[in-house]
């Protein structure tokens, strides 16, 4: 069951939320950001070194670190030339006063299942890597995202972990006697992540719309909208979410300022990054 | 029993889809308003083969009380599948997807009820899908909507809702099954028509930012019919009753 809650907001006094509509009255954010502008991303790869793959992504003061893990698996019978996909997100008691422990609420579910489906739908991981033997054995990969710090946006910094934990993966050579399989320690150069995909989520706040909005902005945000991208700018997924509506014909001006910025953020992941 | 075929043609030469309907062709709409004893408001809405039954419970007094808000009615909803409304049975345990779900049905009905009129109460809304044939998140938001007009809960208008999809490259409305699982791409989108607004909106697969424009245009006119069809059911319940 879906309760309406005010966990995941900060307490945003209206003196505040004024100011900060006031700011952007003058095309201004109160963090000195223009509203189509991106916090400071840095992205450390093989963080978690027990990890097949990990990366921890700041994106302002946003936290995340995605690890992987492949295990040795069955198909399924309706995709024997496929490995398998998992995504999990975890909201961590120690990323937000509020949080608690326990299994992911639906918050932590859409996150997540926002990520799968960019990623899936993208064919961005290429899954015929991940098979050992065609309908016998193949590698579950396995992709955990841990919130750290919630500090706003942690939809697109999701994302972007998943993606660079993934293209930090590379698979483990293997010995293959007929059925049998032997995994060795040594590992090839492959990666599973066939291109980058990103997330870009723009906030409606008032009638102004920010791109990646900081944990104030998005507790007085209507609505949000992630759209998700390909880097020839297809568009493999989108989610509006919080309880707020937006007009039919803000969804394409929207979708214009994303796609910029998620031009721009390809640029980064592969000029600073080497992720392409 | 789908999963185990070859994928099929979804248009066929003459541009018709695998049920005979065009491209920007809904499937038929059936609505039927107060349809429980018990609720305060009750629901059945019917597109195609899909089915689903909704109640609403309430405006009612919040329990447990901390769970209450103090300036606006806390709604507490469930999209739920029956086991026997697909093809396999569905395990009845709550899955991730009915998590998902519920929530952007949750979010999509907190736009449209005035719930600033109901402060520190609590108004439930259950939906069960009886048969699943695609669109099943858009009938039961609009089963939600009809059952909350059943109720007399205020709302700023009612919400109607449609997938487009694209199925061998031609953008269609209203998704069948096979078009759901065969398909490039699914989008459904719900709004309040009245007021322009949209309410739910979501993409999985891929589109093109140009299709998308496309897509949301064909949305605009299947929502617009559905919308008639909504009143006119709200309409014929009055006249039954009075």
């Amino acid at each position: 069951m879906s309760v309406t809650s005010d966990r995941l907001q900060t307490i945003v006094s209206n003196v505040k939320k004024a100011s900060i509509l006031k700011a952007l009255e003058r095309g201004v954010r109160l963090d000195n950001r223009k509203p189509d502008e991106y916090r400071p991303l840095s992205i450390t790869l093989g963080y978690a070194k027990k990890a097949d793959g990990s990366a921890l992504v700041k994106l302002g003061d946003t936290m995340v670190l995605a690890g992987t893990k492949l295990e040795m698996d069955e198909p399924f019978p309706d995709t024997p030339n496929q490995g398998n996909l998992m995504v999990n997100v975890e909201l961590l008691p120690l990323a937000y006063e509020t949080f608690e422990p326990g299994p992911p609420d639906e918050n932590a579910i859409e996150l997540a299942r926002v990520v799968d489906r960019s990623l899936r739908d993208s064919k961005a991981v290429d899954l015929s890597k991940l098979v050992i033997i065609p309908g016998k054995k193949v590698w579950s990969l396995w992709v955990d995202v841990y919130v750290l710090d919630f500090a706003g946006n942690v939809m697109d910094a999701s994302t972007i972990a998943a993606v660079a934990a993934i293209y930090n993966t590379k698979l483990p050579k293997v010995e293959v006697n007929g059925e049998e399989v032997k995994v060795l320690t040594e590992r090839t150069d492959v990666t599973p992540l066939a291109y980058p995909v990103v997330t870009l989520t723009a906030a409606k706040v008032g009638n102004f719309v920010v791109i990646d909005p900081n944990l104030e902005e998005e507790s007085i945000a209507d609505a949000k909208l992630s759209i998700s991208y390909t880097p020839d700018m297809r568009i493999v997924g989108i989610q509006k979410s919080l309880g707020g509506a937006m007009k039919l014909e803000e969804i394409p001006q929207i979708e214009e300022v994303t796609r910029k910025a998620a031009n721009r953020l390809f640029s980064e992941l592969k000029n600073t990054f080497g992720i392409a | 029993m789908l999963a185990a075929q070859q994928r099929p043609r979804l248009i066929d030469e003459r541009g018709l889809r695998t049920d005979g309907r065009r491209p920007d062709e809904l499937r038929p709409i059936r609505i039927e308003l107060g349809v429980l004893k018990n609720a305060d408001g009750s629901a059945i809405f019917e597109m195609g083969n899909t089915k689903v039954i909704a109640a609403v419970y309430g405006p009612k007094e919040m329990h447990p009380r901390h769970m209450a808000l103090p300036d606006r009615t806390v709604l507490r909803v469930r999209y739920h599948m029956t086991p026997f409304s697909t093809d396999e049975r569905k395990n009845p345990a709550p899955s991730r997807r009915e998590i998902e779900l519920s929530k952007v049905i949750r979010e999509a009905l907190e736009s449209a009820i005035l719930t600033e009129l109901f402060p520190r109460a609590t108004i439930d809304v259950f939906m069960e899908v009886l048969q699943a044939d695609a669109g099943t998140r858009l009938v039961s938001l609009m089963a939600a909507s009809m059952a909350l007009a059943d109720a007399g809960i205020p709302m700023r208008d009612l919400i109607a809702g449609v997938a487009v999809g694209k199925a061998d490259g031609v953008l269609v409305l209203d998704l069948n099954e096979a078009e759901d699982m065969w398909g490039e791409a699914d989008m459904p989108i719900a709004m309040m028509p009245s007021l322009n607004k949209v309410v739910l909106f979501q993409l999985n697969g891929t589109m093109t930012p140009e299709e998308l424009r496309q897509a949301l245009e064909l949305a605009k006119k299947g929502i617009a019919e559905i919308y008639q069809l909504e009143k006119k059911a709200i309409k014929e319940k009055f006249v039954e009753v009075s």
